[in-house]
């Protein structure tokens, strides 16, 4: 089969901007290594052998298109016609491989010999070890001990593929301090590693450089709504750590005006601050690794705690697209907590024979939530399948 | 507003021209050791020698910190200190007798939820003399330096070994104060600063600015500083002060003791 390899390359924003939100926050070490990862990325966004060969990786190596599929046995259950994107299906389970084989291929083009990367489920890590034993580039994953703890199957497959997961212990020992880790060791030897962000966040270029990567999410998913639906889904959903499958979900309706965005949070346990991970909807603007964007702190501007079942939504950062399409209405941001992404879970395994990431039960939920009133059709990113899960969902118990 | 401060730059000026060896710069944390050691600290500093010193008020996601003051800041932090009350010992230690130039570092989120302005005016108020954000690149730099230029805080710039030349003209026109020479590609407490990469950046820094030239990250030794005679002039020792104060039965006597060994 053809296949085109379906980016929506977009010039990056000028000077890093999303409205008020984005820039350039870090040690003046990787300023240039980030001027330099720009214009390398909007040169190869241009180069038609670059994206032949990503298309082709994309295609053979990582299994895409992924399909949408339209989930009957869900539909009928949530009241509406429901969707899914099935980014489950993609190899090592999870979108985060789009990204880390357009990143790697760029840090090839850059002649970087070295690739670090911060990991909080381990599917970003796992993606970026996945790329790396691909080329053959020596990869160290930062991630945080309690992660490697919730996550740990995730941090056998890494270490299976050659990488180095580098425990981090510092603060409450999930992404934040992985992030913060993998950039202090970026400014230590940037000139020599690429840094593989994880997720539509960090500076510029890296949210444009994520979104335009993850982008092949919603243009595929438009695409095959028109020709299997018959329609532009009227509502897309999507689970938000950082944001990136989300963005990437978005990016391809952004344009459709009628075709409601929707985001969902980790609500955690809780409103209180350290319960959750819900910084568009709970959280204020500040600064955090690198942009500008919201995010959940105290009033003296330190970073908070965060909590949520799903590791991958334990941040209390998000990626400053997303800060602006909530400030102009274009996205708006909802919150399912801990206890409905788990039901969830159980859920689409009983009636679909699907068993998703944590991260994406949260997405799901919402449908399930809004079905009754929504005509739909409401088309659901499924970023992930649950695996790496099923340790935390056993020790929660029997489902409800 | 109230008490706009007209002072000549002293941050500039202290630094400007430094002798044989370079200006001994102490870097401290706000509230570590313990919480109210911050002004003791400060004192002994200048009773030992500095020409200026540099005051850390902890964040939780310092960048371009390694272990030393990542762990310094930390246990700030768990003590309770937050930037009002970093400011307000400032104002102690203005109290208290302390007459040399004071830089305070620190992130610039904290500073962004006090809010730009509030913060410089507080900050000067309380006897801050400059500011240092290493987050806080050229690029994004405008918003805070005419805060700071209200109040008459100097605002200190970076570079470092990877800076090109013509960024590092940019930033020492930025400057009001002196030029941050980042001793290494890597955080701060990385051992071995200094070296050929330090002595490169201070060699094309000296080429293409007059204002005053700072190294840090990495330097701890007395014969480290008196190698950068004739290239930098100030250096910033850090970690190194972090670690003394914190084995130390009495942090101020410690911190003497060892400002004084540095800057002799
Ligand atoms: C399956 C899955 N979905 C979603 C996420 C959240 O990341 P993002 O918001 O960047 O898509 C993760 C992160 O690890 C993940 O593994």
């Amino acid at each position: 089969m053809n296949y085109p390899g379906r980016l929506l390359i977009t010039p990056p924003p000028p000077g890093g901007r999303y409205g008020a939100f984005g820039g350039t926050y870090v040690p003046e070490t990787v300023m240039p290594a980030l001027v330099e990862l720009a214009d390398e990325a909007r040169v190869a966004f241009a180069d038609s052998e670059f994206l032949s060969e990503l298309a082709e990786l994309q295609r053979d190596y990582a299994g895409r298109p992924t399909p949408i599929y339209r989930a009957a046995r869900l539909s009928a259950h949530a009241g509406t016609e429901v969707w899914l994107k099935r980014e489950d299906l993609l190899h090592t389970g999870a979108h985060k491989l789009n990204n880390a084989l357009g990143q790697l291929l760029l840090a090839r083009r850059m002649g970087k010999r070295r690739i670090v990367a911060e990991t909080g489920a381990g599917q970003h890590g796992l993606a970026t070890a996945t790329a790396c034993a691909l080329l053959g580039l020596p990869c160290v994953v930062f991630m945080g001990s309690e992660d490697m703890r919730r996550q740990a199957v995730n941090v056998a497959k890494m270490e299976l593929l050659g990488a180095r997961v580098e425990a981090v212990e510092s603060g409450s020992r999930t992404l934040k301090d992985a992030t913060s880790e993998a950039i202090r060791d970026w400014v230590t030897n940037v000139r020599d590693t690429h840094y593989v962000i994880g997720s539509a966040v960090g500076p510029h270029p890296y949210p444009w450089l994520v979104r335009t990567l993850q982008s092949v999410i919603g243009v595929e998913a438009r695409q095959q709504m028109l020709e299997q639906a018959g329609s532009l889904p009227a509502v897309v959903v999507a689970c938000v750590g950082g944001g990136s499958n989300a963005i990437g979900m978005f990016a391809g309706f952004l344009d459709d005006p009628m075709v409601r965005l929707v985001g969902v949070e980790a609500g955690g346990r809780g409103r209180a601050q350290g319960e959750h991970g819900a910084s568009l909807s709970l959280g204020s603007p500040g600064v955090l690794h690198g942009a500008n964007s919201f995010l959940l702190q105290d009033e003296d501007g330190q970073v908070a705690a965060t909590h949520s079942i799903s590791a991958g939504l334990d941040y209390p950062g998000v990626g400053p697209e997303h800060a602006m399409l909530r400030e102009s209405g274009r996205a708006e941001y909802a919150i399912v907590d801990d206890v409905g992404a788990l039901e969830t879970f159980h859920l689409l395994s009983e009636l679909e024979g699907i068993i998703p990431a944590l991260e994406s039960a949260h997405a799901i939920r919402w449908a399930v939530e809004h079905g009754p009133s929504e005509p739909g059709p409401i088309l659901v990113c499924l970023s992930g399948r649950g695996d790496k899960d099923l340790d935390t969902v056993l020790a929660a118990g029997p489902p409800p | 507003m109230t008490e706009v401060r007209e002072l000549p730059n002293r941050v500039r000026s202290v630094l400007q021209g430094g002798g044989a060896a370079p200006h001994l710069v102490p870097y401290l944390m706000a509230g570590f050791p313990k919480l109210a050691d911050t002004v003791g600290l400060l004192l002994a500093a200048e009773a030992a020698g500095a020409t200026l010193v540099e005051l850390g008020i902890p964040y939780s996601d310092p960048l371009a910190d390694g272990p030393t003051i990542q762990a310094a800041g930390q246990r700030a932090l768990a003590q309770g200190m937050t930037v009002r009350l970093a400011l307000e010992q400032v104002a102690e230690a203005r109290a208290a007798g302390l007459q040399i130039p004071l830089v305070v570092m620190t992130y610039l989120n904290p500073v962004l939820r006090m809010g730009l302005m509030e913060f410089a005016e507080r900050a000067a108020r309380s006897g801050v003399d400059g500011l240092l954000l290493p987050d806080l690149p050229l690029e994004e730099m405008a918003e805070l330096s005419s805060s700071a230029a209200e109040f008459g805080l100097a605002l200190n710039t970076m570079v470092a070994p990877t800076t090109p030349d013509q960024r590092i003209v940019r930033a020492a026109q930025v400057s009001s104060g002196f030029l941050y020479c980042v001793s290494r590609t890597g955080v701060t407490g990385s051992k071995s600063g200094g070296g050929d990469e330090a002595t490169s950046l201070l060699t094309r820094s000296r080429a293409l600015t007059p204002i005053p030239l700072a190294l840090g990250f990495g330097v701890r030794r007395r014969q480290q500083i008196q190698e950068l005679a004739g290239l930098a002039d100030a250096v910033v020792v850090g970690s190194l002060l972090l670690e003394v104060a914190d084995a130390a039965p009495d942090p101020a006597v410690a911190i003497f003791e060892a400002v004084s060994a540095l800057a002799a």
